[in-house]
């Protein structure tokens, strides 16, 4: 579904991602670990498209219905029409702009993007409500001006909800468990598990070896420096939740 | 760029850029009592109408221009203006029939349509095109009740004793520098007078077109609303592009007596000068309802989204017991223009009631100042007032301030006030067209709900348009 090839980004002269591989299959969840600073935000953003990075090298390929795309030369709106969410670390607050209002928006313009029908009002109504409760989150959730004095908690399950009713292909979840309790971790990997099917892969960003898991990856990626220094699966988020990243940084120079 | 792509681009911004090959005849520059006379004698008016005139001429004659506000302009040469301009009629129009085809053609472009067959449905329109009023349409409808709506001009000559015991009892010539200008060189205007009892079956509306260069325009509006009758009053305007300065100082009259309620909305899209500040329309405007009877209401709703300079504060004057005034205003500013805006709630009545919602939007370098002030008499025994005040910063060099003034002088009057200051972020429109959002619906989306509570209050029709007003300035100047 997604292959990154030999990516080059800098911002502000500082090189963030260097030469940066990586290939995501349908129905694959993929993580990726790493340092503070290692170049894992930039690479969800950079898939988004947010222009403030510059791109000095490389492709992405996104692959739709067996035709191969090129992400990075789609704007904005036109990759997440396409099929592409990015869950925010730090999703942004719209006062005044009702949440399923704004929520209704988005998936018309991505049905009529993709050549479906658009719903209902009505039918929508009841459709994003029903996910609202497949989520575990209160109603009144959809009725709130957008973020908008929600608490930091809020905010991500309101990342995770709008990723259920929205229906990507390709999921980026920017640290969607950082700073949540127990509880709220549990809410949102059933969210993730319930959005996880064979036509759709996840990238996972985190720092935490709890969600890990509740949602059980298929590959643990870890980036240091711009760049994938190692991959394994699950036992790797295990060994560096109890080693750190020290023994990697040593055993990949000279990579 | 060449200065001509510049300027058509600058056309395309405002698209109501155009000037219509009307034939006109104008009164030469400058003002002095003989100009006076003359625009008086072309509307063949009455000697206590020139009297008026005159009297404010004399007295503005002695006046300053105001500086308080919280704009910069180069000084307006009041002799380097005409006075007077209107298109040639060659006989007294019996039917829209006989309107210059242009006009009608200038119109239908602004979309306002005059012909019968096109006209809105609903709504009664009164043009008025440079000085003068071209035309009202559905009279038959509006007679059948009782109603009057005609220029100030005809009104002058047909209904001489509505006017002379309404005209200038709200806004006197003395009230101020322009209110005084205005009263000494009024041109036209629209007048309206709904009968006791009488609910106004049309929205009444009039439409302001500056159509000649160094022409300014003075128009007078009175409304007059008899004991327990409603009106919805709707205003729009706009000029030509050019790059000279034209002054624009209008004084508008609202007058409520015992249970009547009007309501009164504008939209203003008059020329605001291109991106370097050249040229626009001086929008210098008193604009001032008396609630006078008991339980009477007034409220104005106002998008400003044009003029190089707006200077404009409509207000109530709260004086029947249990009164209500109104405010709800969205002020959109963007590349050089100046905005002062904002209102004054006069509390005097007992059990007044007064509410201020304000909404702000300033963009590149424009300035945006909202300027209230709310006053609790010592008579206005359990008054009430509640303001808020939000401003939107787009872009990094706009400014906004909020200059609110409370008095309260008695100790039963409650006052809130609240304001924001909020900025329409690059974070905000990425997160989302993030969502498949399109950029222009993106910006639409968080305009709209910043000033949901404002739209709200306008006649389906003129908020649809104010809408798609604010969405094009604002993609404009985002670019």
């Amino acid at each position: 579904m997604l292959k990154i090839q030999n990516l080059k980004v800098q911002i502000e002269k500082e090189r963030i991602l260097d030469h940066l591989n990586l290939n995501i299959k349908s129905g694959e969840v993929h993580v990726l670990m790493g340092p503070n600073g290692s170049g894992k935000s930039t690479l969800a953003k950079v898939l988004a498209g947010d222009s403030q990075y510059e791109i000095l090298e490389g492709q992405v390929l996104y692959e739709v219905h067996f035709k191969e795309k090129d992400l990075l030369s789609m704007d904005i709106s036109q990759r997440a029409q396409e099929g592409v969410f990015m869950a925010f670390q730090y999703p942004i607050e719209i006062p005044g702009l009702n949440n399923l209002e704004f929520l209704k928006t988005a998936f018309n313009s991505i049905c009529k993007h993709q050549g479906v029908d658009v719903m209902k009002e009505e039918d929508f109504n009841n459709f994003a409500l029903n996910k609202a409760k497949e989520l575990g989150v209160d109603e009144e959730f959809l009725k709130r001006d957008l973020n908008a004095g929600f608490s930091g908690g809020e905010k991500k399950q309101n990342e995770i909800l709008q990723m259920m009713i929205l229906s990507p292909r390709l999921c980026i979840l920017d640290e969607s468990d950082s700073g949540l309790d127990v509880d709220s971790i549990k809410k949102i990997a059933k969210g993730i598990n319930r959005f996880i099917n064979k036509d759709r892969s996840v990238l996972l960003i985190t720092h935490y070896h709890k969600l890990l898991e509740l949602i059980r990856p298929d590959f643990v990626h870890v980036i240091i420096d711009g760049r994938i220094r190692k991959t394994g699966n699950f036992s790797l988020s295990e060994k560096i939740e109890a080693e750190g990243y020290d023994w990697i940084s040593k055993t990949s120079q000279g990579l | 760029m060449t200065a001509l792509k510049k300027s058509l681009e600058d056309k395309k911004k405002y698209k109501y850029g155009f000037v219509s090959p009307v034939e006109s005849e104008s009164l030469s520059k400058g003002l002095d009592e003989s100009v006076i006379e003359k625009i008086s004698s072309k509307k063949k008016e009455p000697d206590w109408i020139l009297d008026l005139r005159i009297k404010a001429y004399r007295h503005w004659l002695n006046q300053k221009e105001p500086k308080w506000a919280n704009l910069n302009y180069s000084p307006i040469n009041y002799q380097d203006i005409s006075y007077y301009s209107a298109p040639i009629q060659k006989k007294k129009l019996k039917s829209l029939n006989e309107v210059d085809p242009e006009l009608l053609a200038t119109f239908e472009k602004l979309g306002i349509p005059l012909s019968e067959q096109k006209r809105l449905s609903g709504v009664a329109v009164d043009v008025v095109f440079d000085s003068v009023s071209i035309t009202t349409t559905h009279q038959d409808v509006l007679e059948k009740h009782g109603i009057i709506f005609c220029s100030i001009s005809s009104a002058i000559q047909n209904h001489p004793e509505l006017v002379k015991k309404y005209l200038g009892s709200v806004v006197p010539y003395k009230d101020n520098f322009f209110a005084c200008l205005n009263t000494a060189v009024f041109t036209d205007g629209s007048f309206c007078f709904i009968p006791k009892g009488v609910r106004c079956p049309l929205d009444l509306s009039t439409y302001f077109r500056i159509n000649q260069g160094e022409t300014g325009q003075f128009e007078r509006t009175l409304v007059i609303a008899e004991e327990s009758s409603f009106v919805n009053y709707l205003e729009g305007c706009t000029a030509p592009i050019r790059d000279n300065n034209q002054l624009h100082a209008a004084v508008v009259e609202l007058i409520a007596l015992e249970k009547a309620e009007i309501k009164y909305s504008t939209v203003q899209n008059w020329y605001p000068g291109n991106t370097k500040g050249q040229g626009g329309i001086y929008n210098f405007v008193t604009k001032r309802g008396h609630c006078r009877g008991n339980y009477s209401k007034i409220s104005w709703v106002q998008v400003e989204a044009g003029s190089a300079i707006t200077w404009k504060y409509p207000s109530c004057v709260l004086k029947g017991n249990h009164s209500e005034g109104k405010f709800y205003s969205v002020a959109l500013t963007h590349d050089k223009m100046q905005a002062d805006t904002g209102t004054k709630m006069i509390h005097i009545g007992k059990n007044t009631k007064s509410v201020i919602l304000s909404k702000g939007i300033s963009s590149n370098e424009s300035v945006n100042a909202y300027r209230g002030q709310v006053s609790m008499s010592p008579k206005a025994l359990q008054a009430r007032n509640y303001s808020q005040c939000d401003s939107m910063l787009v872009g990094n060099q706009a400014r906004a301030k909020t200059l609110p003034l409370i008095e309260v002088n008695n100790s039963t009057a409650i006052v809130e006030h609240e304001a924001s200051t909020s900025r329409l972020s690059e974070e905000q429109l990425f997160y989302l067209q993030s969502r498949g959002i399109s950029m222009e619906d993106a910006i639409s989306l968080i305009v709209n709900g910043f000033c949901k509570e404002v739209f709200k209050q306008l006649p389906l029709e003129f908020s649809v348009e104010a809408v798609k007003l604010i969405e094009m300035k604002l993609e404009n100047s985002i670019g």
